[in-house]
């Protein structure tokens, strides 16, 4: 029997491409961290365009695009940051299934706004996961490639698709979620941490109210915010415990830093907020020097919007289940 | 009698289940215990469990379900996380595995280390070596493990100025804790030795050499058995 060969070649890696998948989870007893997409919602719609499972691996493109050569047919999708894509010239259109034929060439540039985009491929990127996830750990170098972003020649293996997909692109799309504006002014939503008690009133009150920008250093890992510097009250003598995505570290230095995907499982800084679940899209979409600022809310708030989103990602998913279905 | 846990918002979407605070071997048995329990419980929605030494993380799938029933909410979480580690948690706890780590006592740092201490080098590799640890908690990087247990005497402030690349399988000091680094890393901690073993290998299963509850125990070798070793590793 002729065994299909499906893969995708990687021409020029672009700035910083890796493959992700929802992240490895289990094993952060073991010191080993979460990883996966910075921007969970693109992630997860762009494999529902393409029919795939949530856990499906697909590729965190950051900054400037890849150049991919399809060596077989296959069908993407492109979300997340706006990014600059052509297909053999013509432009890529986002937030749809596209089919493409093999041979195909992806050309991506720069992005207009934004920082990560996501590209997904029917059938996912079918790499051995490595301790049970397929997403690369840039800093822990764990994951798919020896856990490093892709390199020019690495070929990515594509799995079966799980349905029968478009051979033409359909004329409906996924509207780019509203929650998906890296140049919104709303302010990202932070809830207490285990020391906002600490800070000073006026630090407190900056957090909440000053401008802060993303610094040059950021990375996967996290994101370490330029703006005023921020004080405890009094010093604290903590010893290291649990930390999450999300979570806002005040080092001595006054500079807090947003926890990433990356973050290690533990830390020992002062806990001073922690940035509400589905505003870590939003977070992750912005750019060094991009300006970021915050706001204090409510738990209650927190739980309703992580449900409303929940919700709608539910029905976005099943809508486009519906329609690859009707193709 | 101890103290009952107290529980934590750590975000939107994870918990904090506090047994008290500092460094200390009977807190830490309560960590492991009830992240023994929890884990056997296999809860839905819980995605990780994160051991510190006085507490556990608890990463929760903040939107499991959407139906409002199920969805993850913090009391709810709170309650069943209350229940599964209040029962005799005792019961749950498998004998610790004892982990047998040979060192070459020759880091850099172990002069410094001695002088503070007032004790000459062989003296404080002996103590370090004397040793009864137990693995408090992995963190800051995979298989990095925090142990308990360090003779008081060997206590060491961190360097001033960390380094940037610490040798993996450097043993080292930091504080009243001491540590082996699994891989390459930066570090402020004192270097002291150097282990010829793998802390953590993608390459086993499970990749970590020690896991957060067992002991482990240094047995000071000699350069020439530090090279058998590596070379038996790398074979």
């Amino acid at each position: 029997m002729h065994k299909e060969f499906r893969v995708i070649a990687v021409v020029k890696p672009g700035f910083l491409t890796s493959v992700q998948d929802r992240g490895r989870y289990g094993i952060a007893g073991l010191g080993v961290g979460h990883a996966g997409a910075m921007d969970d919602v693109a992630a997860r719609l762009a494999n529902a365009l393409v029919g795939n499972a949530r856990d499906d691996a697909l590729l965190e493109i950051t900054l400037t695009g890849p150049t991919l050569r399809c060596e077989t047919d296959t069908v993407v999708a492109l979300t997340g940051a706006e990014l600059d894509a052509r297909v053999d010239g013509a432009p890529l259109p986002a937030w749809r299934p596209v089919p493409l034929v093999r041979g195909s060439v992806v050309v991506c540039g720069g992005m207009r706004r934004g920082a990560r985009a996501y590209l997904a491929f029917a059938g996912g990127i079918d790499v051995a996961p490595v301790l049970g996830s397929r997403s690369t750990d840039l800093n822990a170098a764990i994951g798919p490639f020896g856990g490093r972003a892709l390199a020019a020649g690495d070929l990515l293996p594509l799995g079966r698709p799980r349905r029968t997909l478009p051979s033409r692109a359909p004329a409906w799309s996924i509207a780019s979620p509203r929650w998906f504006d890296p140049a919104s002014p709303l302010p990202l939503r932070l809830v207490d941490g285990a020391h906002t008690g600490a800070l000073t009133e006026a630090s407190r009150a900056a957090l909440a109210t000053r401008e802060f920008r993303v610094a040059a250093d950021s990375n996967r890992v996290g994101f370490r915010l330029d703006g005023p510097r921020l004080e405890l009250a009094h010093p604290l003598e903590l010893v290291s415990e649990a930390v999450a995505a999300g979570t806002l570290q005040l080092p001595p230095g006054g500079q807090p830093i947003a926890l990433a995907a990356e973050h290690p499982t533990t830390g020992g800084y002062p806990r001073i907020a922690h940035l509400i679940a589905v505003d870590r899209a939003r977070l992750a979409q912005r750019r060094p020097g991009d300006a970021v600022r915050f706001a204090w809310c409510d738990p209650r708030e927190a739980d309703a919007a992580r449900r409303a989103r929940e919700s709608m990602l539910q029905c976005i998913e099943y809508e486009c289940d519906y329609r690859l279905r009707a193709l | 009698m101890s103290e009952a846990p107290t529980f934590e918002p750590l975000g939107d979407d994870a918990v904090l289940i506090r047994f008290g605070a500092g460094i200390d071997a009977a807190l830490s048995a309560r960590v492991h215990a009830a992240a023994a329990r929890i884990a056997a419980m296999d809860i839905p929605g819980i995605l990780d469990l994160v051991p510190g030494y006085a507490s556990l993380g608890v990463i929760c799938d903040g939107a499991f379900r959407a139906d409002d029933r199920q969805a993850f909410a913090y009391e709810r979480i709170v309650e069943t996380l209350r229940g599964t580690i209040e029962e005799n948690a005792s019961a749950m706890v498998s004998k610790p595995r004892i982990v047998d780590i040979p060192v070459r006592y020759d880091g850099p740092d172990l002069d410094d280390v001695a002088r503070r201490a007032g004790l000459t080098a062989t003296e404080a590799a002996a103590r370090h070596a004397a040793g009864d640890y137990t693995v408090a908690m992995l963190g800051f990087a995979p298989g990095f493990p925090y142990l308990l247990g360090l003779d008081p005497a060997l206590h060491t402030p961190r360097r001033a100025t960390p380094r940037t690349r610490v040798p993996p399988g450097s043993v080292a000091i930091g504080g009243a804790q001491t540590a082996v680094y699994p891989q390459t890393l930066p570090g402020g901690w004192n270097l002291i030795g150097r282990t010829p073993l793998a802390l953590f290998d993608l390459s086993r299963t499970p990749p970590n050499l020690v896991a957060p509850g067992d002991r482990v125990r240094f047995r000071a070798i000699d350069h020439e058995e530090f090279e058998t070793l590596c070379t038996k590793n790398s074979a």
